[in-house]
C-alpha cells in the first residue's frame, strides 16, 4: 500500500503488518522474521516510519490498566495520545510531557522521545516512562526500564524504531485540577526580547513563542510569547466539537512570500497590547493544528518539511539570529515559526533536546530547498548543535554524525541485540545506521 | 447510563462502537468467540469509562444455547435498553459455489444465527415495550452479485427479516434499525486494496451511534453508499447479468 510520513513525501509502497494483538505479532514474527520498520500513527513529518515493509501498531489499541489514585496508566503502542487524554483528563491526570499533536501513538512518542512547551521542567516524554516491553529482532520480547535493560530502555527513547517493536508501555500522568489553562500572552519585540522574555517566565509550566520569521533588520526575532500554567476550577470535563478539515490540496502558487508575509503580519499584529491574558481549554492550547483535520494539504501536493533544530543556550542568541537571518535573505517564508526553550539534555543516545534553545520551521518541498537546508545545518552544527530526527528526510550522514556523538554507542547497542540487520527504514539507510 | 448487549463483540466495528459507548458511562455485555480477546476487550472499555462490563463466549451456529446465553446478559445487565448484532464472516464465494456444506456453514452464521437471536430479542423488547435492536447488514444483501452472493442472500435474508420485525414492532415501541456498512477497512478485509470508498471502524461506530439515538429504520454507512445502492439497485437485470460486479 502507497504509504507517506506527515510531509507527504517521499511515497512509498509499502507491505503493511497491522496485527490485532501482542501475541499475534510474536506469533508472526517468528514464522516470518520481520525486516523493516515499525510504524505507530504516520505522523512523523519524514521517512523516519517509511520502508518497503513496516510492522504498525495501529491495531494494538488498547488500555491495559489505569490506577486513578496514582496515575500510572498501563497500554498498547497504538494507543494514541488522543485516546489516553480522553481517560485521563476527566479523572483529573494529564501528559506531563506532551508535543504539538495528540494524534501520535504512544510507541512513536517514545521512539521521538517527543518534547513539548513544557521541556524545561518535565523533559522529555521518556522521563514519565516507567516501562515498556520490547520485541526484538528475533521476536523474543524484553521488559525495558531503568533497572532492567536499561541500556536497551535508554537506546529505544529516541531510537526511531530501530531497536525493536514497542508492543505496551507504562506511564506516570500528572494530577489536574481543570481541562482549562491560564495562558498569558507576552510582544516580543526582536529576538533579544523574546529570549529574555523566556529567562523571566522560566517558572512557568508552559512556554512558547511563535515568531515572524520574515521581521528584518531590529525586528528580526519579533515574535508572541505565550506561556500557560493549569487552573485549580474543577471543570474537568471537555467541550466537544467537531474539527474542520483541509479538503483539498492547496494550489501550489497560494502559497508564496506575499501570502506568507501577509499572514505572519496579520497573526503578530493579532494581539494589540504588550501583554494579554485569558482562560483556554487545553485542546486549543496545545495542539491548536489537531482542529484542523489534514492541514499538511495547505502546502499542496509536493510535500513539505519541518526544519527543527536546537542550539545549546550560550550559543542561543548567535544560532537563532544567524539561522533567521539566512532565512530572511532567502525571502523563503515559513508560515510560522516556533521557538522553546529546552532544559537539560537526557542521558539516551538518540534523544534531541538539549539544553538550549529549539527552532522549528516548515518548508514547502520545492527546488532549491534541500542546499539551502543544508546552509543551514552547517550555521547549526557551527553552533554546536543538532536537529530532530523525526521531523528530517533530508539531512546526511555527515550531519546527523556531528549532531549526534553518541551515535556509535546506539549502533553498538543495535549490534547486540541484532536489530541494525532487522530494523531498518529509508530515513536509517540514508543516515548510515 | 443505558445497557447494551453487543454480540460480535470483538469484531472491528463492534469495539469502535462500544468504545463509544463506554465512553458515554454504559453498561455493557459483549458476546463473541475468543474469551482471550473478550477478556482484554473489557478491561479496555472499563478504563475507557463503562459502568461496568461483563461478557461471555458464544458461537452463532449455535442457537440451542442462544435463549440460555441471553437470559445471563439480561441478568447482568439488569435489563436491556441496545442490542447490537455485529458477528458475521466473509465466505470465500468460490469454495461457497463448490460445496454447499460451506455456503450452508455460513448462512447458518451470517442468517440464521442472527434471525435465532433476533426472535428471542424481539420477543423480550416487545414484552418490556421498549428498546433498540440494532442489526449490521450489509448493501451486498440489497442485490445479488457474482462475485458474493452468498453473503448477500444472507444479507438480504437479514435485512428482510429487520422489516418485517420494525414493522410488527412498530406499535410496541421497539425500535429496529438495520446498518449496512459499505466497505470498511477491518481484519476482514485485510486481503483488499484500500481506495477512495473506504472508511474507518470508527466512522462506521459514530454513524451507528447517531442512528440509534436518533431513531433510524436503515441507514447506509458512510452515507454516500445510499446513492451508489440506488444506482446499483436500478440497473435493469437484462444489463446487470451481462456487467463483471
Amino acid at each position: 500500500m502507497r504509504l507517506t510520513g506527515w510531509g507527504r513525501k517521499p511515497v512509498v509502497d509499502a507491505d503493511m503488518l497491522a496485527p490485532r494483538s501482542i501475541s499475534e505479532v510474536q506469533i508472526r514474527c517468528r514464522q516470518t522474521p520481520f525486516r523493516g520498520i515499525p510504524r505507530g500513527n504516520g505522523r512523523s513529518y519524514g521517512d523516519s516510519a517509511l520502508a518497503p515493509r513496516v510492522l504498525s501498531s495501529r491495531r494494538l489499541d488498547r488500555f491495559l490498566a489505569f490506577d486513578a489514585e496514582t496515575g500510572v496508566l498501563r497500554c498498547e503502542a497504538g494507543v494514541l495520545l488522543a485516546d489516553i487524554l480522553d481517560v485521563s483528563v476527566p479523572r483529573g491526570w494529564f501528559l506531563p510531557a506532551t508535543p504539538g499533536t495528540k494524534l501520535i501513538s504512544v510507541g512513536g512518542a517514545i521512539a521521538s522521545d517527543v518534547h513539548g512547551k513544557s521541556h524545561h521542567l518535565e523533559g522529555c516524554f521518556s522521563r514519565h516512562l516507567e516501562r515498556f516491553s520490547l520485541m526484538l529482532a528475533d521476536g523474543e520480547t524484553l521488559e525495558c526500564s531503568r533497572t532492567q535493560h536499561a541500556d536497551l530502555f535508554r537506546a529505544t527513547c529516541g531510537g526511531m524504531g530501530l531497536t525493536g517493536f514497542i508492543l505496551e508501555a507504562s506511564l506516570r500522568l500528572k494530577p489536574i485540577r481543570s481541562a482549562y489553562l491560564r495562558e498569558t500572552t507576552f510582544k516580543a519585540e526582536n529576538l533579544d526580547h523574546a529570549l529574555s522574555l523566556f529567562s523571566e517566565h522560566a517558572g512557568a509550566p508552559y512556554s512558547v513563542a511563535w515568531i515572524d520569521c520574515l521581521a528584518t533588520g531590529p525586528r528580526l526575532g519579533r515574535s508572541l510569547l505565550m506561556t500557560g500554567d493549569f487552573i485549580d476550577d474543577g471543570r474537568l470535563r471537555a467541550p466537544v466539537k467537531s474539527p474542520l478539515s483541509v479538503p483539498f490540496d492547496v494550489p501550489g502558487f497560494a502559497l508564496n512570500r506575499y501570502s506568507v508575509a501577509a499572514f505572519n503580519a496579520l497573526y503578530y499584529h493579532r494581539v494589540r497590547t504588550a501583554q494579554r491574558e485569558r482562560m483556554v481549554h487545553f485542546d486549543p492550547f496545545f495542539y491548536p493544528l489537531d482542529g484542523i483535520g489534514h492541514w499538511n494539504r495547505i502546502y499542496g501536493k509536493s510535500g513539505f518539511t519541518q526544519y527543527q533544530f536546537v542550539v545549546p543556550r550560550e550559543a542561543g542568541h548567535g544560532g537563532i539570529g544567524a539561522v533567521l537571518k539566512r532565512i530572511v535573505a532567502s525571502k523563503r517564508g515559513s508560515f510560522l515559526a516556533v521557538l522553546k526553550t529546552f532544559g537539560p539534555a537526557n542521558d539516551n543516545p538518540l534523544s534531541f533536546p538539549m539544553e538550549g534553545y529549539t527552532l522549528a520551521l516548515d518548508f514547502k518541498l520545492e527546488p532549491g530547498l534541500l542546499p539551502f537546508l543544508e546552509e543551514l545545518d552547517r550555521i547549526v552544527l557551527d553552533h554546536g548543535g543538532r536537529i530532530y530526527l523525526t521531523k528530517d528526510v533530508r539531512m546526511s550522514g555527515d550531519t546527523f554524525r556531528a549532531g549526534y556523538p553518541r551515535w556509535e554507542a546506539f549502533q553498538e547497542l543495535r549490534r547486540k541485540y541484532g536489530a541494525d540487520t532487522t530494523f531498518r527504514s529509508l530515513q536509517s539507510e540514508r543516515l548510515g545506521l | 447510563m443505558q445497557k447494551i448487549l453487543i454480540i460480535g463483540a470483538t469484531s472491528a466495528i463492534a469495539q469502535a462502537t462500544a468504545r463509544r459507548f463506554a465512553r458515554r458511562g454504559d453498561r455493557l455485555y459483549l458476546l463473541g468467540r475468543d474469551p482471550d480477546r473478550l477478556d482484554g476487550m473489557a478491561q479496555d472499555l472499563r478504563i475507557r469509562g463503562a459502568e461496568s462490563v461483563s461478557y461471555a463466549s458464544f458461537e452463532a451456529e449455535d442457537f440451542a444455547r442462544h435463549p440460555a446465553l441471553l437470559d445471563q446478559a439480561y441478568e447482568a445487565l439488569g435489563g436491556l435498553d441496545v442490542a447490537l448484532i455485529a458477528h458475521g464472516t466473509l465466505p470465500d464465494q468460490r469454495a461457497c459455489e463448490a460445496s454447499f456444506d460451506t455456503a450452508r456453514r455460513e448462512l447458518n452464521v451470517n442468517a440464521l444465527g442472527t434471525l435465532s437471536l433476533l426472535t428471542h430479542l424481539a420477543n423480550r423488547l416487545e414484552s418490556q415495550g421498549s428498546g433498540t435492536l440494532a442489526v449490521i447488514s450489509s448493501p451486498a444483501g440489497d442485490r445479488g452479485r457474482q462475485s458474493n452472493y452468498v453473503y448477500g442472500a444472507a444479507k438480504a435474508m437479514v435485512t428482510v427479516f429487520c422489516q418485517g420485525l420494525r414493522n410488527r414492532l412498530f406499535g410496541s415501541g421497539v425500535h429496529v434499525l438495520t446498518i449496512k456498512p459499505g466497505f470498511v477497512d477491518t481484519p476482514m478485509t485485510a486481503a483488499f486494496d484500500k481506495g477512495m470508498l473506504w472508511a474507518q471502524p470508527e466512522q462506521i461506530a459514530a454513524g451507528i451511534e447517531k442512528a440509534i439515538g436518533k431513531g433510524k429504520d436503515s441507514v447506509y454507512l458512510p452515507g454516500f453508499w445510499a446513492f451508489i445502492m440506488l444506482a446499483i439497485k436500478h440497473i435493469p437485470e437484462g444489463i446487470f447479468k451481462r456487467l463483471k460486479l
